[in-house]
């Protein structure tokens, strides 16, 4: 059909989609020398025209320390669940994995960010992202694991979203830095509803059939050592006491996952399932560095 | 003569091509200072992908009304919250078939986030069509960040419902 079309015709066929000019924009800006990144969003400073200076009585190294673990935990959690799309088991869960991978990303790339400007030495998010081996990844090895089924993506989802959120709302009021505080801030929000989504699922599927039931009990167990890395305190204890108990589920005693050589995810060391993201995620930027399109 | 804050007004959202980034409460600030203007914007959601698209937009109509040199500018706090959608932003999201959302006051708090374990919708929500509150919710994440799906039960029609945030 639109072969058919004369050249007029498809101009004011676009010119009607276009009518509120976003198009437009779009391809007015791909004409100039504003590329984009072949593999980033170009949009290439998320925290542009914000007072960037580290402020006096912070620890610089601290502060990149603290900002790494959270980027990294949010980028590998990401990209752990946009494996799923494609994969859900229905449209709406599909919405919701991809919007709750889009939100971790974008508190990726602020964290990331920041951390580049507290290390001071001179890298960006994109280096950080692309171009660092797996021991200098700083994430807790939690988010690394492939999901099974998609009882284990609502537990593990459920777990890390409850432990995320009183983490960022404790750095509201307590990050001396003020960007790390309003990263948090804006994070507080969307976790709060990435929580909610995953303490439905689970007690949709705990206190459901037998089968679901058995599952996500069986995806707690599966998890449960990695839980051991994370510091939960008693709020986000609590708060996944409640939801497995309406779930009409055990929690699991399982013991937490060793430390190897005294070390976990955010000392470098990290499970078998992260070198094969890291090939996943990085590979095109490393076979084609700097590449635009 | 149009302010460059009535310029950069016309800037339109480009996942919600309906209201214009002043109607979204996403336009923080705008500073002239001779030919120099500096268009401070927020981001909805922390990954939000359209502000690449609405910064090259700001800086073209921008640079199209005079100024020479154009900055944007992000802010992260205060962060952004839906409760900045003006009045006629959300009579056009209605008049487009979206419901606006309500105040998000509940969910703002300074200690721990309380967890809702119920479905029922966070605030009261009304068909954007027929206007009935018998509406239930479909699923609490939809195809932008900020949205919901929802469905009437008077008029059985889905509709979209801009989250409280």
């Amino acid at each position: 059909m639109s072969e058919a079309w004369s050249s007029a015709e498809r101009e004011s066929a676009v010119t009607d989609f276009d009518e509120y000019g976003a198009y437009e924009s779009l391809a007015h800006s791909l004409e100039t020398d504003d590329h984009r990144w072949a593999f980033g969003t170009g949009f290439d400073d998320p925290l542009a025209g914000i007072d960037t200076a580290v402020p006096d009585g912070v620890d610089a190294a601290a502060l990149a320390a603290c900002c790494l673990g959270l980027g990294d935990d949010a980028l590998i959690y990401s990209h752990r669940l946009q494996q799923w799309v494609t994969r859900a088991p229905e449209l709406e869960e599909e919405t919701a994995l991809a919007n709750i991978a889009l939100d971790l990303l974008g508190q990726a790339r602020l964290l990331l960010t920041r951390a580049a400007q507290a290390e001071g030495a001179g890298r960006d998010e994109d280096q950080l992202a692309f171009f660092r081996d797996e021991r200098e990844f700083r994430n807790v090895r939690l988010v690394e694991r492939a999901d099974a089924d998609f009882a284990e993506l609502t537990a593990r989802l459920l777990i890390f979203s409850a432990w995320r959120l009183a983490v960022f709302q404790s750095l509201t009021r307590t990050s001396k830095d003020p960007v790390l505080a309003a990263i948090a801030a804006k994070a507080v929000k969307e976790l709060t509803y990435h929580r909610d989504y995953a303490a439905g699922w689970v007690i949709r599927l705990g206190d459901g059939t037998d089968f679901s039931r058995a599952k996500t009990q069986a995806a707690l167990e599966t998890i449960w050592p990695l839980v051991g890395e994370l510091d939960l305190g008693e709020e986000v204890t609590g708060v996944i006491d409640a939801v497995i108990a309406r779930a009409t589920l055990t929690r699991p005693a399982a013991a937490p996952l060793g430390l190897v050589a005294g070390k976990s995810g955010r000392d470098g060391t990290h499970t078998e399932a992260m070198g094969y993201i890291l090939a996943e995620l990085q590979s095109v930027a490393r076979a084609h560095p700097g590449a635009r399109w | 003569m149009v302010s460059a804050w009535e310029t950069a007004g016309t800037v339109r959202d480009p996942e919600l091509p309906m209201l214009t980034i002043a109607d979204l409460g996403i336009l923080r600030a705008v500073r002239e200072d001779g030919d120099t203007v500096t268009v401070t914007i927020t981001p909805t959601y922390s990954g939000c992908p359209a502000m690449r698209e609405i910064a090259a937009d700001l800086r073209q109509r921008l640079e199209q009304a005079g100024y020479r040199h154009v900055d944007i500018a992000t802010e992260l706090s205060p962060p952004w919250t839906s409760d900045w959608i003006t009045a006629e932003g959300r009579r056009k999201l209605q008049a487009a078939g979206i419901a606006p959302p309500a105040a998000s006051d509940s969910r703002v708090t300074s200690g721990p986030v309380p967890l809702a374990l119920t479905r029922a919708p966070v605030a009261p929500v009304s068909c954007p069509r027929c206007g009935s509150a018998e509406v239930r919710e479909t699923a609490r994440f939809s195809g932008t960040a900020c949205k919901a799906l929802y469905a009437c039960r008077a008029c059985l029609e889905p509709f979209e419902h801009v989250k409280e945030f």
